[in-house]
């Protein structure tokens, strides 16, 4: 399968690709890894008709400490995550979690900017950004720079509070160190999206394809923070969830794995017990 | 747009020779390699980023190349299973690990294999078989049930210094 014709430019900036993205408007998108861009295109599910490259972008693939925080470029690649011994240090959850997304090819091209763009409410480093309480750090071609939580950025599915001018320069991820943390992720194959995932660091858990965004699993962490066990606490994963049934699982079944796996997250986490 | 404008030279270091190859924008690494550099080693089997069988190594790395535009690699260096080699008769230690073993039946899926395994191998150059399984994750075998695999790329290991068996 090949994509539909486009151009490809490269850029080397940010600001050439804010420029960029303004040029071309509606007709172009960015492209960073290619991991979930490419297939689309293969699939012609998705016909840009001008690619800007920002994968040559320099510096923009670094992992530093700031303050409380770690600053993490969006282009840091999965791989780079999960290798990382700053990041194992400082945001545990984050590593382990990057090293659990698709297989090593993906992790080797895949880029952690990509994947919070592209907002599946299946993928994993959506779901740990948000337990991290994370913060995403845009830029348009006005100069403008903004931060969102991560836990206001996603709006549905594949959608996200980015506007088309802007693009994710970095993300701001707390330094949670010895926190407890754990993250469960159900995939019926060896390699595959999570049928359902639940991250859990410092206390804030938070369930993956149980709704269009990942999800703060609020009556969870109340009843932790009451002093539930981790059993009672884990009955109630499902509300206020949304989740679909499809060809991995039913919605009930996908109910009955955030029930499970929240119980062993919190466990793992030290909570609950 | 003209015809110009959706072509562009690239130039890849492939197996360690340079080439420079005119490409359509939306050519995909692995149609470069297959059908412009008659490289048919590098094998398409799904086409959806999911098989592997079309694995090179990218700048050290293993990377589909059903899911890398040529054009992204414009400037790097790419090793193909052409570009295999070692003390074995030729063959690398990964190559001749797949013979003594048994590691395929059909053969299909090889190329990628000994491609993701020489990239694990060269990052971690004794991993467990529970370590190679996962390395191998992205990786489908129709044929072997994986057992021969692991066991090849443990051979590997085993005889990374080159000494023949
Ligand atoms: C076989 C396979 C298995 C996978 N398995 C998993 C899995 O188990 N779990 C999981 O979470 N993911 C999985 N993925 C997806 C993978 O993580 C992708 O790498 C990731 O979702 C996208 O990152 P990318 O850098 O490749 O982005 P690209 O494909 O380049 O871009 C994706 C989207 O984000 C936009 N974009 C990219 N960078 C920026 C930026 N800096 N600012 C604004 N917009 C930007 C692009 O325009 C595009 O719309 C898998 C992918 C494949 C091919
Ligand atoms: S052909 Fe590239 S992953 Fe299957
Ligand atoms: S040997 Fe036939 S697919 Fe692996």
């Amino acid at each position: 399968m090949i994509p539909a014709p486009f151009r490809h430019i490269t850029v080397e900036t940010v600001e050439e690709a804010l420029a960029a993205l303004v040029e071309f408007g509606d007709e172009a998108r960015l492209l960073a890894g290619g991991h979930s861009l490419l297939p689309l295109m293969k699939l012609r599910l998705a016909t840009p008709a001008v690619l800007i490259d920002i994968s040559g972008i320099s510096g923009m693939d670094t992992v530093q400490v700031d303050g409380d925080h770690l600053l993490v470029g969006a282009l840091t690649r999965h791989r780079t995550l999960e290798l990382s011994d700053l990041v194992a240090r400082e945001a545990p959850l984050l590593g382990h979690v990057a090293g659990l997304v698709g297989d090593p090819q993906v992790r080797n091209r895949g880029t952690i900017g990509g994947s919070i763009a592209h907002a599946d409410p299946a993928a994993d480093l959506p779901c740990a950004l948000v337990a991290l309480d994370g913060v995403v750090g845009l830029r348009s071609v006005t100069g403008a720079q903004r931060e969102v939580r991560a836990e206001e950025f996603f709006t549905g599915f594949w959608s996200s509070v980015m506007e088309p001018d802007e693009m994710i320069t970095h993300f701001r991820i707390p330094r949670t160190g010895s926190a407890g943390w754990a993250y469960e992720k159900y995939t019926a194959r060896a390699q595959d999206w999570a049928t359902v995932a639940v991250a859990c660091v410092a206390g804030r858990v938070v369930l993956g394809a149980m709704s269009d965004t990942p999800l703060r699993a609020s009556a969870v962490e109340q009843a932790i923070a009451s002093g539930a066990t981790a059993a009672e606490a884990a009955l109630t994963a499902h509300e206020g969830t949304n989740p679909s049934g499809d060809l991995r699982a039913s919605a009930e079944y996908r109910a009955h794995l955030a029930t499970v796996l929240t119980e062993r997250v919190l466990l793992r986490s030290g909570y609950g017990i | 747009m003209s015809t110009q404008e959706w072509t562009k030279a690239v130039t890849v270091t492939v197996n360690g020779r340079r080439e420079t190859r005119e490409v359509e924008h939306r050519t995909l690494l692995v149609h470069l390699l297959r059908e412009q550099l008659r490289l048919t080693g590098t094998h398409i089997g799904c086409d959806t980023s999911n098989c592997g069988a079309c694995t090179v190594i990218l700048d050290g790395a293993a990377v589909k190349s059903c899911t890398v535009l040529a054009v992204q690699a414009h400037g790097h260096e790419v090793t193909t299973v052409e570009g295999l080699s070692g003390p074995f008769d030729g063959l690398s230690a990964v190559q001749e690990g797949f013979r003594q073993e048994h590691g395929l039946q059909c053969g299909y899926c090889t190329p990628g294999m000994l491609m993701a395994s020489t990239a694990l191998l060269s990052e971690q150059p004794d991993p467990s078989p529970e370590q190679v399984r996962h390395a191998l994750e992205g990786n489908i075998c129709r044929c072997t049930g994986y057992e021969m695999i692991v066991r090849s790329v443990r051979w590997a290991a085993e005889h990374s210094d080159g000494a023949t068996p």
